[in-house]
């Protein structure tokens, strides 16, 4: 397989690395930076448990090549929270019981993450929305809604 | 200790593994790695039933990278918790379209997966049965010829040589015929329901690496560190000692991880590569088709009943398809019988239970284990019969629940400390508005109404089960709690952090449930299983941290001179009951107490503490009378729904379910199984089936084709009401929920949908289709 040169942003560090052309970004973070917490749930794109943040929008990262992310700016859960500090976000979905395996949680957060970037205030349909494509087995979402809802007051309350 | 003294226990105490779980640092086995691991591709059997004429791997051993390459032939092993009837890989004969037949291990995945495409099989197609009421034919094919010469429990279980019974369990009450002659009615129905997959988000994953002298060491997606091990020495034949398993984080189990399921593959491929570390993962076609599912039921329940209302008899016959192996299925048939006349006082019952063979992907457990399947015909069949006599579904349960001083059908008497159905149901009948009809939308293509359906389940598990936990206290006066029972979401960790600061008498932020199980250190523990853990684990940590507390107050004695009786321990000190100010803190007690001349007393404080399953016997063979259960925990639902009368599209409006759960030790985490459960039994009910082809091969093994219910089909309300009635043994007073709120989800469902539609649903999923061909069928009449 060719192997490719990439440059590219993680969690605001530049990486530079040669890649297979058939790697996939969750390849990529998984094997090369060891940046686990994306999992992956199906491998085709069906689950979310991969979701990454390109460019600031959710793909699920089993589906895209590390070479398509040349150039580009990845977050990843790593990114989430500040230095010490957990992320609203990630306190929210702690406080409401959001989390049960645990297993789905970095790619929802990161969902949801895309959500407040672009709608700081969103309604309860919007938020379902937005974690649509990411599946739990565990938690029947409620705790998981409630948990973005009451991330994103927080975060307006401290615009 | 009084109840509103209680600090931690009762309290909503957040789960301590967040912080680990939401930054990504949480470590899977998904995420392990070591140095020289090899990756795993498995070539699966294309047919449900066929011989292996030949194989020949010469062209994938030939493979740049591949480091082992291994068929059935080469493998003499036999597996099987209750009945050995598996092998690690098919040997001969596949017996299921998606069984594995070889496997290769190499440096990387792409090329194992290169290697096993290059592997040549030669299959000759066999008949297959199935359908697990015609596997019972007299000539049906047999899914197990050699089913007379395996290994298996005895006394408990009971395969029939030369046919596809794995295991029938009998249940004998009163008089069967006597029960039906004292009828004013006799009700008869059948229902089905499909085969399920539990969709962990992480799937199955092993990581094995064999060890000098035969030893080995396991990395394990399990529910059941012990178990494996149990099993792993069993089948390899090896001193308990000379096997290691570690089980990291755990992303979901539902019970489909209990037991083994990769680790011997992983461990006989490291083997042949000479004790490299081999990773297995399964991907996610084979976790629905090469790892276990929950079996298909079949079901006819016969009721007899009185004019006004009371059960006389109850006669079921239960066919369950337990596909090519036996794995935890024939337990399943074993206690689903038990259960299976529902929460009902029922003086004379007869239940057949068969776990029949068929040539499909086999049955384990599943929350519930078994309870969704027969009481989704029972809870049917209840309200038919209500209907029949022109009595109110909600009166004709209330008139015929166990209550104290009844027998169950397995002779068990009913005590105060069981528990009270009849609170449940009268709570979420009160919750619905029972007895009140639905308003009906304006839309008249839509029609809403309510259901109602109870339920039970006792944890189905050994007499002699048992468990323990190990609690060591720190240089700075904090707690180490060690347990093997694994938390894989539903949060028994934090409740037995709880339970241990509320007994130690220290903070809760002292207190560390430790999280990687590892059979080197952490005590025994049978299984993760059968919503068992909270009880036993937690009677365990309570003896634990008495143990813990003798110590200290035996070292503080000899620290203040005075006996150990007058010492009294509250928030991290022990002190002299009748000079509160001679105190001295747990961190100079933990390890030992140094006087300020240097001499020293007592030593490290390390609590041990256990529990046994106490009174339990095996059922009798013949009749199924004996007591099966620990405990029962009793429940029930009420839901009200949206019918589009057109499409047959349910909208589940409002679901309440209560749980006699005898104490709510975190009122967040049972919430969270509540409503977590209900989810997951909507998707039963609703969405989830396995499709076969007619030559048995899996038709919707995928995300694609498999649809579990996502953040847009979750009911517009959930309701959990918890019912506390003490269990006289459970810790403060609690008994298991963590199985229960999925059960009975798909009964109350089918009964709401009656109540819209006046048509009989007898199958689940409930698809949109199914319903609206139900629909079209009762226009047609």
């Amino acid at each position: 397989m060719s192997l490719h040169p990439i440059r590219l942003t993680v969690n605001g560090k530049p990486e530079e690395a040669t890649v297979p052309a058939g790697m996939t970004l969750l390849e990529f973070l998984r094997e090369r930076l060891f940046l686990t917490g994306a999992k992956e749930g199906c491998g085709a794109g069906e689950c979310g448990a991969c979701t990454v943040l390109l460019d600031g929008n959710p793909v699920t990262s089993c589906l895209v090549l590390a070479v398509e992310a040349d150039g580009c700016e990845v977050r990843t859960i790593e990114g989430e929270a500040g230095e010490g500090d957990l992320s609203a976000l990630q306190r929210a979905f702690i406080e409401e019981g959001a989390i049960q395996c645990g297993f789905c949680t970095p790619g929802m957060i990161l969902s949801a993450r895309a959500l407040l970037e672009r709608n700081p205030d969103p309604t309860d349909a919007q938020i379902v929305e937005s974690i649509a494509g990411n599946l739990c087995r565990c938690t029947g979402y409620e705790a998981i809604v409630a948990a973005i809802r009451r991330a994103a007051k927080e975060e307006r309350g401290r615009r | 200790m009084s109840e509103d003294k209680l600090r931690y226990v009762g309290q909503s105490v957040t789960r301590e593994d967040g912080p680990d779980k939401a930054t990504g640092a949480a470590r899977y086995t998904h995420d392990l790695a070591f140095p020289g691991m090899l990756h795993v591709a498995i070539l699966k059997s294309p047919h449900a039933s066929a011989k292996i004429v030949r194989i020949d791997t010469a062209k994938a051993q030939a493979v740049p990278g591949v480091r082992a390459v291994l068929t059935g032939g080469a493998l003499t092993y036999r597996l099987g918790i209750y009945l050995r009837d598996k092998q690690i890989l098919a040997n001969g004969i596949v017996r299921y379209q998606g069984e594995a037949v070889a496997a290769v291990a190499a440096e990387t995945l792409d090329a194992a997966k290169k290697a096993v495409s290059l592997i040549e099989v030669e299959y000759a197609p066999r008949p297959a049965v199935l359908d697990a009421r015609q596997a019972l034919a007299k000539d049906a094919p047999l899914v197990h010829a050699d089913l007379g010469s395996y290994d298996f429990m005895k006394g408990v279980f009971a395969p029939e040589a030369g046919t596809n019974v794995a295991h029938h369990q009998k249940i004998r009450a009163g008089n069967l015929e006597e029960g039906f002659r004292g009828s004013d009615l006799v009700h008869e129905a059948s229902f089905e329901t499909a085969p399920v997959q539990h969709v962990p988000l992480e799937t199955h994953a092993a990581i094995a690496q064999a060890l000098p002298g035969g030893r080995i060491e396991v990395w394990t997606s399990s529910q059941s560190p012990y178990t494996v091990r149990h099993l792993l020495a069993l089948t390899f034949g090896l001193p308990h000692q000379a096997i290691r398993v570690h089980v990291p984080y755990v992303g979901g189990g539902f019970g489909g991880k209990a037991g083994l399921h990769l680790e011997p593959l992983a461990i006989v491929l490291s083997r042949a590569a000479g004790g490299r570390p081999v990773k297995v993962v399964a991907t996610r076609e084979e976790e629905f088709n090469t790892l276990p599912s929950r079996q298909g039921l079949h079901s006819t329940v016969k009721i007899g009943v009185t004019r006004d209302g009371k059960i006389q008899a109850l006669q079921a016959t239960y066919v369950w398809d337990a596909g090519a192996y036996a794995d935890y299925g024939v337990n399943v048939g074993r206690a689903a019988a038990y259960s299976g006349a529902g929460p009902y006082a029922i003086p004379h019952c007869a239940i057949d239970s068969y776990v029949v063979y068929t040539n499909k992907v086999f049955g384990t457990a599943y929350r519930g284990f078994g309870h969704l399947e027969v009481l989704w015909a029972v809870e049917r069949a209840i309200d038919q019969v209500a209907h029949k006599l022109g009595i109110d579904p909600f009166e004709f349960r209330m008139k015929n629940l166990l209550k104290a001083g009844d027998r169950t059908i397995t002779g068990e008497s009913v005590t105060p400390g069981h528990g009270r159905p009849d609170l449940c149901l009268e709570a979420v009948a009160k919750e619905i508005g029972w007895g009140t009809p639905s308003a009906q939308p304006e839309d008249p293509r839509k029609v809403r109404a309510k259901g109602l359906a109870c339920l039970h389940k006792a944890p189905a598990m050994p007499t002699y089960t048992s468990c323990s936990a190990i609690i060591k206290l720190d240089e700075d006066g904090g707690a180490d709690v060690l347990v093997s029972g694994v938390d894989y979401g539903q949060g028994t960790y934090t409740t037995l952090r709880q339970i241990a600061a509320e007994e130690l008498k220290i903070q809760i932020e002292r207190v560390h449930v430790i999280n990687d199980c590892d059979t080197a250190f952490t005590p025994y523990d049978w299984q993760t299983v059968a919503s068992r853990f909270s009880f036993m684990g937690g009677n365990a940590v309570i003896e634990a941290s008495k143990d813990c507390l003798y110590q200290l107050k035996a070292t503080a004695a000899l620290a203040l001179k005075v006996r150990p009786d007058e010492i009294e321990l509250q928030d991290g000190f022990a002190f002299v009951a009748t000079e509160p100010l001679r105190r001295i803190p747990y961190k100079d007690l933990a390890l030992g107490y140094t006087f300020q001349n240097g001499s020293s007393v007592g030593g490290p404080v390390i609590g041990h503490g256990r529990y046994i399953a106490t009174g339990l016997s095996h059922l009798d063979l013949e009749t199924g009378q004996g007591k099966p259960a620990q405990f029962w925990t009793y429940g029930a639902h009420a839901v009200e729904i949206e019918v589009d009368t057109e499409t047959g599209e349910v909208e589940v409006l409002k679901v309440a379910t209560a749980i006699d759960a005898g104490k709510v030790l975190n009122p967040l985490q049972c919430r969270g199984q509540v409503v977590g459960g209900v989810v997951q039994g909507l998707g039963s009910a609703l969405w989830e089936g396995f499709l076969f082809s007619e030559d048995g091969r899996l038709q919707n093994g995928s995300f694609t084709d498999y649809k579990i219910p996502t953040a847009k089909d979750t009911p517009h309300e959930i309701v959990p009401i918890f019912i506390e009635t003490p269990q006289p043994d459970g810790p403060y007073g609690a008994r298991g929920l963590a199985e229960h709120p999925m059960i009975s989800i798909p009964s109350a469902l089918g009964n709401a949908l009656y109540n819209a539609l006046a048509v009989d649903f007898d199958r689940i999923p409930l698809t949109a289709e199914r319903i609206q061909q139900g629909i079209a069928a009762r226009s047609r009449a």
